[in-house]
């Protein structure tokens, strides 16, 4: 019997709901990303935008729509690359030799803690999305019960490959770190490119041609693609520009998530061969 | 000495270990390392801080590697059967291993889990085990709140979880106050009666005399000397006595003439003198004899041979002088924790 990622999930889970004040922070913090920099800056690009002309037939999104996308992006990526600290307080405090001397293979502690990692991605994005709605954000407009099934469903394979990748990482961060700072610092690090140079928050049509480049390769710039397509439409226009989305398209940034998921699993898998815990 | 003297379950060996090398780059921690554990019964490591215990036993319980040497637990191979040692052992380590976060309960529960055990089986074992260790009113429980006692009881009971064959223990008492000590150590001889062979390594040498059945001495990454602990005692003679004299050397010329004396060993203001026969009897004689020589006698002290004697015996020096001793394993492993 080959479950023992599922006591690894069971574990990291029983923690997370444990803590009352952490859950709750998880859950609002992205709400209050939505209610402050998104009301704040909606209300500036709202007004430049009404000065541009409209894309005849094409439907027109507040900025406030246009972020959400960008922070439930945004929150996965930081929750996951997060995610794999707990490896780390596992490993200097000795509790992972429990683990690591018990017949589990060492891979499923990364999937017990990927999938753990996802779950947790997963209610952030759901309130995230409940909360933006209730703020005005126009996510599923017109859309039929089925299609908003069919959406939410496309979001959360998006968000769950995407946060798979990233907690992969953050596993191999933490477990070949010595300390809870240093991995904070390069963590830092890494989210700075991540999120900047995708179109979380802004358009990138306008970016320097090597931005542009590290945009495309960018992971979050796909998961965002992909939630805004299920989310708004495959042709919308928003802060004075059209998006389409093709399926082709959308289908290659899926694949893009995977592959990105796929080699981060390699080399967590390779950084956890190599770790001895006495 | 309220010891339980039984017979072994069985004349077979469930720990072979033979030529064990291990390095920590250029530090040689264990040296060519050979013993045996017989099935049923307690055998301890016992040697001062960085003498290579614990690099043995995270040899044994498959977290280091075999770089050198074979070693098999159980009935498997380390090198080639990990995964069979792994399922076959139970462990309770040197420093707490306990989630603060999780309670008591839940301690145990991610242990069986992680063992694959079914759910009934791990049920039942939970609650046999909290009584065992007596912590029942702390089933739910986090253990950040537990005593250090409690939490030593709660890893043993962890440690037993799985009904492993051999049950590993790092050091079992360290930091705990007396009577907690005794505690532990009445429940490990309860383990050990239910059949559970048990490998421990101290560097108390009143734990390694009251616990085991067989006493490995290991310095500098060796075995020095192994057997039940009244072999060793015996091996330094029936009684030891100890004097101050006016002229300690004198005094030595002297006694080395006697039968009875099997051997004197200089201390900082004395001798001990090991007799083999009863030093009751001896004492009146010695002191006349000195007294004739001309050699006055400051102090005396009678006592049988204690552990302490043994390891000072073999070693050459006091256990409690060896922690700070420059380069050890101990000062260079120090830095990983």
């Amino acid at each position: 019997m080959r479950t023992g990622f599922l006591t690894i999930y069971w574990r990291d889970m029983l923690r997370f709901v444990r803590f009352r004040t952490l859950l709750f922070a998880s859950l609002v913090q992205p709400a209050l990303w939505l209610a402050f920099f998104g009301i704040a800056m909606s209300n500036n690009f709202d007004r430049v935008t009404a000065t541009l002309p409209a894309f005849p037939g094409v439907r027109s999104v507040n900025y406030l729509t246009f972020i959400g996308a960008g922070v439930i992006a945004m929150t996965t990526l930081f929750t996951s690359l997060f995610g794999g600290t707990v490896l780390l307080f596992d490993k200097n405090w000795g509790l992972m030799r429990e683990t690591l001397s018990s017949p589990i293979p060492r891979i499923h502690v990364i999937i017990g803690i990927g999938l753990s990692g996802m779950t947790k991605s997963f209610i952030q994005a759901s309130v995230i999305m409940v909360f933006g709605l209730l703020l005005g954000v126009q996510f599923f407009e017109g859309y039929t019960a089925v299609q908003i099934l069919y959406s939410l469903a496309g979001i959360m394979v998006f968000v769950g490959t995407f946060s798979l990748g990233f907690l992969f990482l953050s596993a191999a961060i933490a477990i070949t770190m010595e300390s809870p700072e240093g991995m904070q610092a390069v963590i830092t690090l890494l989210t700075m490119p991540f999120f900047f140079t995708s179109n979380a928050l802004y358009p990138v049509d306008s970016f320097p041609p090597v931005l542009r480049v590290l945009s495309t390769i960018n992971p979050l710039t796909h998961l965002v693609s992909g939630i805004r397509y299920f989310a708004i439409g495959s042709d919308f226009s928003a802060i004075g520009i059209r998006y389409t989305y093709t399926p082709g398209e959308i289908f290659i940034s899926y694949l893009a998530l995977l592959a990105f998921a796929g080699i981060m699993f390699l080399i967590a898998r390779w950084r956890f061969s190599k770790v001895t815990v006495t | 000495m309220g010891k339980c003297r039984r017979a072994p379950l069985l004349e077979d060996n469930i720990i072979e270990v033979n030529n064990l090398e291990y390095f920590f780059g250029e530090v040689k921690a264990v040296d060519n390392i050979s013993f045996t554990v017989r099935e049923g019964e307690i055998f301890s490591f016992l040697g001062p801080n960085g003498a290579g215990k614990s690099t043995v036993i995270n040899v044994l319980t498959t977290l280091l590697p075999v770089q050198k040497g074979r070693a098999r637990v159980a009935g498997f191979d380390l090198k080639t059967e990990p995964e069979k040692v792994r399922e076959s052992i139970g462990i309770v380590f040197q420093e707490l291993t306990l989630d603060r976060d999780m309670t008591v309960r839940e301690i145990l529960e991610y242990h069986g889990r992680l063992y694959s055990m079914p759910k009934a089986a791990r049920q039942e074992r939970i609650e046999e085990l909290i009584k065992l260790v007596e912590l029942e009113g702390k089933r739910d429980t986090l253990t950040r709140h537990l005593s250090g006692g409690m939490k030593r009881r709660l890893e043993i009971a962890r440690g037993l979880m799985t009904r492993p064959k051999v049950l590993f223990m790092d050091e079992p008492t360290i930091g705990l106050d007396p009577q907690t000590r005794i505690r532990i150590w009445e429940y490990v001889k309860d383990i050990n009666q239910q059949g559970t062979t048990i490998f421990l390594t101290t560097h108390y040498m009143d734990e390694a005399d009251q616990l085991s059945d067989r006493i490995s001495i290991i310095d500098h990454g060796k075995i020095i000397v192994t057997g039940k602990s009244w072999e060793l005692k015996n091996a330094l003679g029936e009684d030891l006595i100890y004097l101050e004299t006016s002229d300690n050397r004198e005094a030595t010329e002297s006694l080395r003439q006697l039968d009875s004396v099997k051997g004197i060993r200089d201390k900082a203001k004395g001798i001990v003198v090991m007799v083999n026969t009863d030093g009751t009897y001896l004492l009146p004689e010695i002191i006349d004899r000195l007294r004739s020589g001309g050699i006055r006698v400051r102090a005396v002290n009678l006592k049988k041979p204690s552990m302490d004697d043994v390891f000072v015996h073999y070693t050459g020096r006091e256990l409690r002088d060896s922690g700070a001793e420059k380069g050890s394993v101990a000062i260079v492993r120090a830095g990983r924790r």
